[in-house]
């Protein structure tokens, strides 16, 4: 497979990311990830703090501009596109964020209402009814005239969701579903990206660092460990896995702790001697 | 060496700050003067409701500072032509240094305090609450969707609420006139119109509508550009007014030497 072209797959890829860099400033943040989803199925992606999983997810929706590699949607290289070519890309893909992200100035159903009175020439009545249709789908019939600051933490994902789904997208990205919801709360939600899975055929992405709610949902998974991906496969697979760090994570066990005196002198001491030794190479220059 | 270095530093990021500025400028200018003409309706709605925010509801507040200015600056002239006899002259004296300079200025500054903190605070708190990445998500531009209304508000409320200063700061300066100087209501007002030109009055409107565009811009830009953090909000927000007073006296400078030099002619 020579660049620029788009990889070929036994099952359809509706994304296909190959060797994918995204830098902060100097600061490299994932080193060259390759990976695809499928068509229909849940892609859940796991990973502690800082494992760069967030910018994976922030990359793929066109927020953050990768350094090198590509990133193919729907059959399109989106990392050479034009803003106005992803608009058209992003029209066909929904986003539930972490917080909800609601405007706060808008009530539920003007916030659901946003993408089509923004994307499509429907009728005033006509929206009010997909509006209806949106919020009872994810089970929150009767809210349209609530702001968002009336809504619980979980009605708040439900309402997220609902504004993800307005414009019927293939692809829906959810950044951490359950973060900040009691277990009862969270299972709910679990529940309802199931059932749009269900209901729908529609391929999903999840970040979470959730592993009840990731065995759950997920069809496959990647597990994320400082910006490389550690291991891919089924639920079976990863349950199964010997990779340490994959047990690590699975079995929930903390970073390993420094014996040796010797190693946690170095650790303490390690940017000192590096500034040191700077200064006496510019001396020495 | 090192001094060098930093002035230069300082000047290349003053300039990419313009920079950006102008950029967001010129992109509200776009979607509210341009892309109508292309079938992409203006956003009438959410205009209307920033334009009541930013001008009816300053107007209380600018009416009280800009009645005492003109009061303060009739006290202030006549203090002076009281000495040369030509205490008459202070209906004059109010009309031209209010439409001229103080009207726009103290109009600038009122709307800086109220609505430029105003479009940094909500713009910045967007941003950190990731609303502005879930406009980008739904493929609707943030500038289209936020900026052009406050920027078209702005154009148009700045010079009404310019016009209104002045009259109130007349309203002050006759306040003197009538109680100190022997005028009667009417023979200050009259005065004060006699003294004026169309072009002051004009020059007074064209800043406003500069300052109108600066404070949207700085206000919008520090709001699009904060960090991270409800602490970030805060700096962004003082940032915006810091920035917006000096650019604002800045523009004033400009386009007042501006307007010195073409009267001359």
């Amino acid at each position: 497979m020579g660049p620029g072209e788009q990889p070929v797959q036994q099952q359809e890829a509706v994304i296909s990311v190959r060797d994918l860099h995204v830098k902060y400033g100097e600061r490299e943040i994932l080193h060259g990830l390759s990976f695809d989803v499928l068509r229909g199925e849940t892609l859940v992606i796991l990973g502690g703090s800082g494992s760069g999983k967030s910018t994976l997810l922030r990359t793929l929706v066109g927020l953050e501009r990768p350094s090198s590699g590509e990133i193919w949607l729907h059959g399109r290289n989106v990392t050479e596109i034009s803003d106005a070519e992803m608009n058209e890309i992003r029209k066909g893909i929904g986003m539930s964020f972490q917080g909800g992200a609601l405007f706060g100035s808008m009530t539920v159903g003007e916030n659901v209402a946003l993408p089509l009175r923004e994307h499509t020439k429907l009728e005033e009545p006509t929206i009010e009814i997909m509006v209806r249709l949106k919020l009872d789908q994810v089970g929150l019939a009767g809210f349209e005239n609530y702001v968002p600051a009336q809504l619980s933490g979980g009605m708040k994902k439900r309402a997220a969701v609902a504004r993800a789904l307005a414009m019927d997208p293939e692809i829906l990205f959810f950044d951490e579903p359950s973060a900040g919801l009691d277990p009862i709360i969270a299972a709910g939600v679990d529940e309802l990206i199931l059932e749009l899975k269900k209901a729908f055929h529609m391929t999903i992405v999840v970040v979470t660092h959730e592993l009840a709610s990731a065995f759950l949902i997920a069809d496959r998974m990647v597990l994320m460990d400082k910006g490389n991906i550690v291991a891919m496969g089924s639920k079976e697979e990863m349950r199964s896995s010997t990779h340490p760090r994959v047990r690590q994570f699975l079995d929930r066990m903390p970073e390993p702790e420094i014996l040796e005196e010797a190693d946690y002198l170095e650790m303490l001491t390690e940017d000192h001697r590096r500034a040191g030794k700077a200064t006496a190479t510019k001396r020495g220059a | 060496m090192e001094l060098a270095e930093q002035i230069g530093g300082s000047v290349t990021d003053g300039l990419a700050y313009l920079g950006a500025l102008a950029g967001l400028g010129g992109r509200a200018a776009y979607f509210t003067f341009v892309a109508p003409l292309r079938g992409r309706p203006l956003r009438l709605r959410q205009a209307v409701s920033q334009a009541m925010q930013v001008g009816v509801r300053a107007l209380p507040i600018l009416s009280l500072i800009t009645f005492f200015i003109g009061l303060i600056l009739a006290l202030q002239s006549a203090y002076e032509l009281r000495k040369l006899g030509a205490i008459t002259f202070v209906a004059s004296a109010v009309a031209i240094s209010m439409t001229r300079e103080l009207g726009p200025l103290i109009t600038a500054i009122v709307v800086i305090g109220r609505s430029g903190s105003a479009f940094a605070a909500e713009i910045a708190t967007m941003k950190v609450t990731e609303e502005i990445d879930a406009l980008e998500t739904m493929a609707i531009h943030p500038v289209d969707f936020l900026v052009t209304p406050k920027f078209l508000a702005m154009i148009i409320m700045l010079p009404c609420l310019t016009i209104w200063a002045n009259s109130m700061g007349i309203l002050g300066g006759a306040l003197f006139g009538v109680t100190q100087a022997g005028f009667f209501f009417g023979r200050y007002i009259h005065a004060s119109l006699d003294a004026l030109f169309l072009r002051d009055i004009v020059t007074g409107l064209v800043k406003s509508v500069v300052f109108g565009m600066t404070i949207t811009a700085v206000g919008c830009h520090e709001g699009l550009s904060t960090g991270a953090g409800a602490e970030e909000v805060g700096r962004s927000t003082t940032r915006a007014v810091v920035v917006s007073i000096f650019l604002v006296i800045l523009v004033d400078l400009v386009f007042t030497t501006l307007f010195f030099f073409m009267g001359e002619r």
